[in-house]
């Protein structure tokens, strides 16, 4: 017995001390490689290069997904990955005439129409909510998917957000008493591994994307969430907005998400007030800098 | 033995004049792609959204201190790269290579790696 007591002291001993565990502990850890982790540290299995998977089971979204094969291929900072604000003329969008002047009144800190810091006029630079859709066209990082009978609810890695998508056969409203800053959603399934949702009342005070691509009260967003296997989801989002645009667009087609383990949990990413108030403050002698050497020329 | 300069001495190293592109990911049109090493000291190290901070002090050519300012990104990146919120102490000694530098002139740059003073390297590798 006692000579069973000494073993596991040995193996404590042994665990404590290893490599792997100081690595993990220790303020000093490998660096310059990707080695992606959780909320709670853990490292996180690469994606398999071999795609293959099982069968998606029938209906059903749940679990915690992460975009793929890059986890930060969402950031999206320069605008959604099919309409990226990078001046080549397939990336033009369909503006209408209020569009393109609302657009201009935007002053975001990233793409062709990029200011400096000083001028910007981002609301969520100031940790106004994100808003949808920009909370899917900008930094769509890890989400998780619950289901009940009624209702999908995802929940957001981005600013730690949610929404509910009622699937209880209820209808979008007919009129927006209240517009709200992640919309009112209904779902439903156009087949077993293809569930859409519509969006609408959208707050106008929101941004769709990084680079401050506008829109209307008149917004409704589509959204096809196809489950392509067990481990492979795939988003593809429409912009409908006719007083900003005068057609359809996607921002993301087949945008691909991959299932990550259960034990995964999702990171800490708010906007928090005193955080952006001490980053601006952090900033702000470039800023008067910048604004100072604007006037001198 | 060599005499060695304390590293807070050895001012602005090298300024390479490094055209590159720049995919930051917050905020990039007040940075222009000058790439600069500066040996300093750390003052501080903030850890916060939407970037992290690394302030550090510097002499110039001329004995004067120089605050600088060193913006990387977001925790949630960089703790991928084994950058952590515990990776920087006030007082140590660093040498922080920025690409990316203030358009203004100011000392402000985007942090690309930073060496230890046991030599260890901190960076996100090729990625930005």
């Amino acid at each position: 017995m006692f000579k069973g007591y000494k073993s596991a002291a040995v193996l404590v001993a042994l665990i404590a001390f290893s490599p792997v565990t100081h690595a993990q502990t220790t303020e000093r850890r490998e660096s310059g490689k990707n080695i992606h982790r959780d909320g709670w540290d853990r490292v996180v299995p690469a994606a398999p290069k071999d795609q293959k998977s099982e069968p998606a089971p029938v209906r059903d979204l749940t679990g915690i997904w992460e975009p793929t094969p890059g986890y930060r291929d969402g950031v999206f900072a320069t605008g959604p990955k099919e309409y990226p604000s990078d001046g080549k003329p397939e990336h033009e969008l369909p503006f209408t005439p209020l569009g393109l002047k609302t657009w201009k009144e935007h002053k975001p800190g990233f793409g062709t129409t990029a200011v400096p810091i000083a001028q910007n006029n981002d609301p969520f630079d100031i940790c106004d909510p994100i808003g949808f859709p920009r909370l899917q066209l900008f930094n769509l990082r890890a989400i998780q998917i619950f289901q009940t009978k009624s209702q999908v609810a995802v929940i957001y890695q981005n600013d730690q957000v949610w929404r509910n998508i009622w699937m209880d056969g209820r209808e979008l409203p007919k009129e927006i008493l209240e517009p709200r800053w992640y919309g009112y959603s209904v779902g439903k399934w156009t087949d077993d591994y293809t569930f859409v949702v519509e969006t609408v009342g959208l707050d106008e005070r929101t941004w769709i994307d990084n680079v401050g691509r506008p829109h209307s009260d008149a917004l409704k967003v589509t959204e096809t969430w196809h489950r392509v296997n067990h481990d492979i989801l795939e988003l593809t989002m429409t912009i409908d907005d006719p007083k900003m645009y005068t057609k359809p667009w996607n921002p993301l087609n087949k945008f691909r998400m991959r299932l990550q383990p259960e034990w995964f949990d999702i990171r800490e990413m708010i906007c928090s007030a005193s955080e952006a108030q001490e980053y601006n403050k952090t900033i702000a002698e470039q800023a008067i800098a910048e604004k100072n050497a604007g006037k001198k020329k | 033995m060599r005499k060695r300069l304390p590293a807070s001495l050895l001012v602005a190293a090298a300024f390479l004049f490094v055209s590159s592109s720049l995919s930051a990911h917050h905020g990039n049109a007040a940075y222009d792609g000058r790439t600069v090493t500066v040996k300093g000291t750390v003052t501080a190290w903030v850890w916060t959204n939407p970037h992290t901070f690394l302030k550090f002090d510097a002499k110039d050519e001329k004995g004067n201190v120089v605050h600088w300012l060193g913006e990387w990104n977001a925790p949630s990146t960089l703790v991928n790269f084994g950058i952590t919120a515990k990776s920087f102490k006030a007082g140590e000694d660093v040498t922080v290579t920025m690409t990316g530098m203030s358009k203004t002139g100011q000392p402000v740059g985007r942090v690309t790696k930073v060496v230890l003073p046991d030599g260890q390297e901190l960076s996100m590798g090729s990625e930005r």
